[in-house]
């Protein structure tokens, strides 16, 4: 019993040692999003390409998607945007949300580099932003055929982000 | 060296009056501003990982103190805007994490050590306490005291 006790600092000390170097793989960059399971936040805004169309939360829904928030002043954007163009071709249905833009731009960036997206909200105020607790484009949401966020990914989707991430969970929502 | 010296204030002077360029929103009461210069201050930018809405040039940072002020001149209260930012970007923006069952350790955690720490040395000096007196306190029973006589008595001669 007495040596079981002489033990114990060694334990604790392990204890300690295993959860700080957890602590080290950690990337304290990626935020879980506390949106997570939640519907996608209402908004009422205008389409990038149709000045005069609105585009409500209820166009999201009936089938799974990917929503991708971009911008033109987003380098890392520009990184992104021919893997998305490559997995609108594969088929996946990508929703755009335009943050804090100059519209003109954002016509002038689609048609140069094609369009990936099925829609383009246009959020100049970057209040769908706040909403979706948005802080640095890119940004990419997974929502399901309900409307309900399922999962979010930060930074720049490359095919192996898609390939060991995103593919499954968006497979997932399609065959629910 | 005086040279040195007036550039140095001159930095400071600089420094001083940028700083005070971010805060050009207009306020009801000083009480109000107060209330505002708390909340940007307690409140964590959700870009930049450890600084305070305050101090970041992020824009968002910036986005936020807008949002932040344009709640407080709606008249809400420091907990209804910090639930708003909460339900946005997660407990991420509080500095002071709530109490629930993922944060219990790191509310009580530091104390819980603390305690155990008192409690094993206040074991050790009990017994140490113990250790030292014990022997010399203990009374022999009459048995006992007529044995050690005994012994004594056969040793003297």
């Amino acid at each position: 019993m007495k040596r079981a006790i002489l033990l114990l600092p060694l334990a604790l000390f392990l204890g300690v040692a295993a959860f700080l170097y957890r602590g080290l793989f950690l990337d304290p960059a990626e935020l879980p999003s506390a949106l997570i399971g939640k519907p996608f936040p209402p908004f009422s805004l205008p389409a990038v390409e149709e000045p005069g169309r609105t585009l409500t939360v209820e166009d999201l829904k009936g089938k799974p998607s990917l929503v991708n928030v971009w911008a033109t002043w987003c380098v890392s954007c520009k990184v992104e945007h021919p893997v998305l163009n490559e997995l609108a071709r594969r088929g996946v249905n990508i929703v755009g949300v335009n943050y804090k833009d100059d519209n003109a731009s954002a016509l002038k960036w689609l048609k140069e580099f094609h369009n990936p997206y099925q829609l383009n909200i246009r959020d100049e105020q970057g209040s769908l932003g706040l909403d979706l607790g948005v802080y640095g484009a890119p940004e990419t949401f997974l929502v399901d055929r309900h409307g309900i966020i399922r999962h979010k990914f930060v930074g720049v989707i490359d095919e192996r982000v898609w390939r060991e991430q995103l593919a499954a969970r968006y497979q997932e929502l399609l065959d629910e | 060296m005086n040279a040195l010296i007036r550039a140095a204030l001159l930095g400071l002077v600089l420094s001083a009056t940028a700083h005070a360029a971010i805060d050009t929103y207009e306020f009801k009461s000083d009480a109000e501003r107060e209330r505002y210069r708390s909340l940007i201050e307690e409140l964590r930018c959700p870009k930049c990982q450890n600084q305070n809405i305050a101090d970041s040039d992020a824009p968002i940072a910036m986005d936020l103190r807008r949002e932040i002020y344009r709640m407080l001149g709606e008249g809400q209260s420091d907990e209804q805007i910090v639930d708003y930012l909460v339900a946005r970007y997660g407990d991420f923006v509080r500095y002071k994490p709530p109490l629930d069952g993922r944060t219990l350790l790191l509310w009580y955690g530091p104390a819980g050590l603390l305690a155990v720490g008192f409690g094993v040395l206040a074991v050790i000096l009990v017994r140490r306490r113990r250790r030292a007196t014990g022997p010399a306190s203990t009374s022999l029973s009459p048995a006992e005291r007529e044995r050690l006589a005994t012994l004594l008595d056969k040793k003297d001669p």
